[in-house]
């Protein structure tokens, strides 16, 4: 295994034409990433049905690309305009948005790419070695495993997401109903269509996600009036260069946010508190921690390294067990569906050039990427200077063409508007839209799975618990899902008080 | 917030109740090939109906802290929600690049207040770019309106 089957991915990912994809797909994700109300996972599904004739590996480099730009992306909005483009972003902003605000932004930039690019090479290299181990030890697994990893994923919303448990738990239940809408192809019969025709097809995903995420953060973002101000960039090679010097004397908090976001990202949803968690290990760890929040370089650092990792460990259970760590690489496995490719761990014996030439463009994807912000940045700032009135019916417009072009259906169009308030109301109420979205992408093989596996028990759950590694884990499973349970025990135990129910309302 | 959680809780649950009443209609027992199709459902509409009591439960108990948008936040949301449902009626009866021509023209002229030079160089040009990448460099067809078939598209 190893070498030789990277560097079959290598020339796969090095191809002119992949390697202009791969240009390509950053320029477009940057520019994505710093537009408000787009971000990777809608800008990814907006993009999908551009790919429908692309040959699947070229078609994943331009996804994936787009993805490390739209991270890239999220950290200029965040650091230049306070604008945490995606959550995992907000931690960035505690510092980076007040070293921009002390002439420092070129800094502050040239540290959060600098921090990216390591984070997400820490990731890729680590799935480098463990994906085709992963997959090996995934070619065993019967429908008790797969659903018990169902379990795992979604526990670990509901125990280590933070907020409200109940909410996330609602969320989830929402996708997974919305997912069994439709023809039931098991037995044939129509569910919850309540004999409207339209009802048929069910809801995709995709639009779910263009819907929930572009229009619902329009509203959110006109919300705070409809313009934005931003600091203007101060960047040159000689600014980049002698950040690159600082850097190496940070490597500490390297090592610690690339490890804490590997570890909390290939779980779902683990990116966010990936970045606060390093945040604020960055923060206790400091010799100086009162400077934290007042532009520290290393407040930057931290969750941008962080969130990386997470980013790039977020699509190893995509590729080798089939099941995604985001809802990105939701839309992306939807992808791999369409193009007609099974996703699990079959991909590595099946179609190894399509999974090592992914692998590889994760490495080609993050240096050219790395370089072309550092490059643009004031050009792909300036877009946030378009006027707000020429820029939200430009997206809303784009979000309306991604979803009619899923199934060529009117009906998807108002399903993207429907769930764009949804979206606005849920993310005012803190119920969280990442588990909506992957519950809704794996509700179908959620079933199946807990379906096959009774009809191997003749109808006992205990089945799950039996097998050795679903036992494993589904274990762990419920222990996530008690957690907050467990949580709120001891600390009602060390208060004599119940603590009312915090309301963090955004 | 509280009467926002509320109703929202009171919504989820009727949709998990109807929920219920569908599942228990396509049986939620054991078939003769396995559990039958309204087993999955039926159980997720139950939890999601528990949870939801808790939540209404939780905000009930809570006090009236902050509303859930103030009024200086829902002009801006209504000026942008409004023309959306707006673009997408129209896209129904128009096709898509009208309607993104008529909304574009309409933001930018009430929302921004441009003079009407830009505002139709903008909305025409636009879709414009639209029509050329979807419909022609990657032959994604979008939903199209009498324009169109007058122009014999």
């Amino acid at each position: 295994m190893g070498w030789e089957n990277l560097l079959l991915g290598f020339q796969v990912a090095a191809q002119p034409f992949n390697l202009g994809l791969a240009v390509l797909g950053i320029t477009l994700g940057t520019i994505i990433g710093v537009l408000p109300g787009l971000g990777g996972a809608n800008g990814v599904a907006i993009l999908l049905p551009l790919t429908f004739s692309m040959n699947p590996t070229s078609a994943i480099i331009l996804l994936t690309s787009l993805y490390w730009g739209a991270l890239f992306g999220g950290a200029i909005t965040s650091i230049l305009f306070n604008i945490p483009g995606e959550p995992w972003s907000v931690a960035t902003t505690f510092d980076g948005y007040p070293m921009a605000r002390h002439g420092k932004g070129g800094e502050a930039l040239t540290a959060a790419f600098t921090s990216s690019f390591v984070g997400a090479l820490f990731s890729v290299i680590l799935i480098t070695l463990f994906a085709p181990l992963l997959a090996e030890i995934a070619l065993k697994f019967g429908p008790p495993e797969f659903f018990a990893i169902q379990l795992l994923t979604f526990s670990s919303f509901i125990g280590l997401g933070g907020g409200n448990p109940i909410k996330s738990l609602v969320s989830i239940l929402i996708g997974f109903i919305l997912a069994a809408a439709g023809l039931d192809i098991v037995t044939g019969q129509l569910r919850l269509t309540f004999g409207i025709t339209e009802l048929m097809k069910g809801f995709d995903f995709i639009v779910a996600v263009i819907g929930l995420f572009g229009i619902g953060e329009i509203l959110l973002s006109v919300e705070e009036g409809l313009s934005f101000r931003g600091v203007s960039p101060q960047i040159n090679p000689k600014v980049v260069w002698q950040t690159w010097k600082t850097l190496p004397r940070y490597y500490r908090t390297f090592i610690r946010g690339a490890f804490i976001g590997f570890w909390m990202g290939f779980k779902p949803g683990g990116a966010t508190p990936a970045s606060f968690m390093s945040y604020a290990f960055a923060k206790r760890f400091s010799r100086h921690p009162e400077r934290f929040g007042k532009g520290e370089i290393e407040g930057v650092i931290a969750p941008e390294t962080a969130a990386h990792a997470a980013g790039g460990a977020s699509l190893l259970p995509m590729i080798t067990l089939g099941i995604p760590g985001s809802p990105t690489a939701a839309v992306m496995l939807g992808g791999l569906i369409i193009w007609g490719l099974q996703p699990g761990p079959m991909l590595f014996r099946e179609k190894p050039e399509f999974v090592w030439g992914l692998i590889a463009s994760m490495y080609t994807g993050n240096l050219i990427g790395v370089a072309m912000v550092l490059a643009f940045v004031p050009l792909f700032a300036a877009i946030l200077r378009i006027p707000f009135a020429i820029l939200t019916p430009v997206i809303v417009a784009v979000c309306a063409v991604g979803s009619y072009a899923v199934h060529d259906s009117m009906i998807d169009i108002w399903y993207m508007l429907l769930f764009g308030v949804i979206g606005y109301v849920f993310k005012k109420l803190d119920y969280p839209l990442a588990p909506l979205v992957l519950a809704l992408v794996l509700g179908d093989l959620a079933e199946n799975a807990l379906r096959q596996s009774l009809i191997m028990s003749q109808g006992s759950l205990l089945i799950l618990f039996e097998r050795p590694i679903s036992g494993v884990i589904s274990t762990i499973a419920l222990v996530f899902f008690a957690l907050p349970l467990l949580q709120g025990y001891l600390r009602r135990a060390r208060r004599s008080e119940v603590p009312v129910v915090s309301s963090h309302d955004g | 917030m509280r009467t926002a959680d509320l109703t929202t809780a009171l919504i989820l649950i009727a949709g998990g109740a109807l929920v219920i009443w569908d599942s228990l209609r396509l049986g939620i027992g054991w078939g003769t090939d396995g559990p039958q199709s309204g087993f999955f459902p039926f159980w997720l509409a139950v939890l999601l109906v528990v949870a939801c009591a808790v939540i209404g439960v939780q905000a009930r108990r809570r006090a009236r802290a902050r509303p859930f948008v103030t009024r200086e936040q829902l002009m801006p949301v209504l000026t942008t929600l409004v023309p959306t449902a707006g673009f997408v009626v129209l896209t129904q009866f128009l096709g898509l690049y009208v309607a993104t021509t008529l909304f574009m023209a309409f933001y930018m002229r009430w929302i921004g207040r441009y003079s009407w030079v830009p505002v139709v160089l903008v909305s025409v040009l636009f879709p414009l770019v639209i029509f050329v990448t979807f419909e022609k460099w990657f032959l994604v067809p979008m939903p199209k309106g009498p324009l169109e078939a007058w122009l014999g598209y």
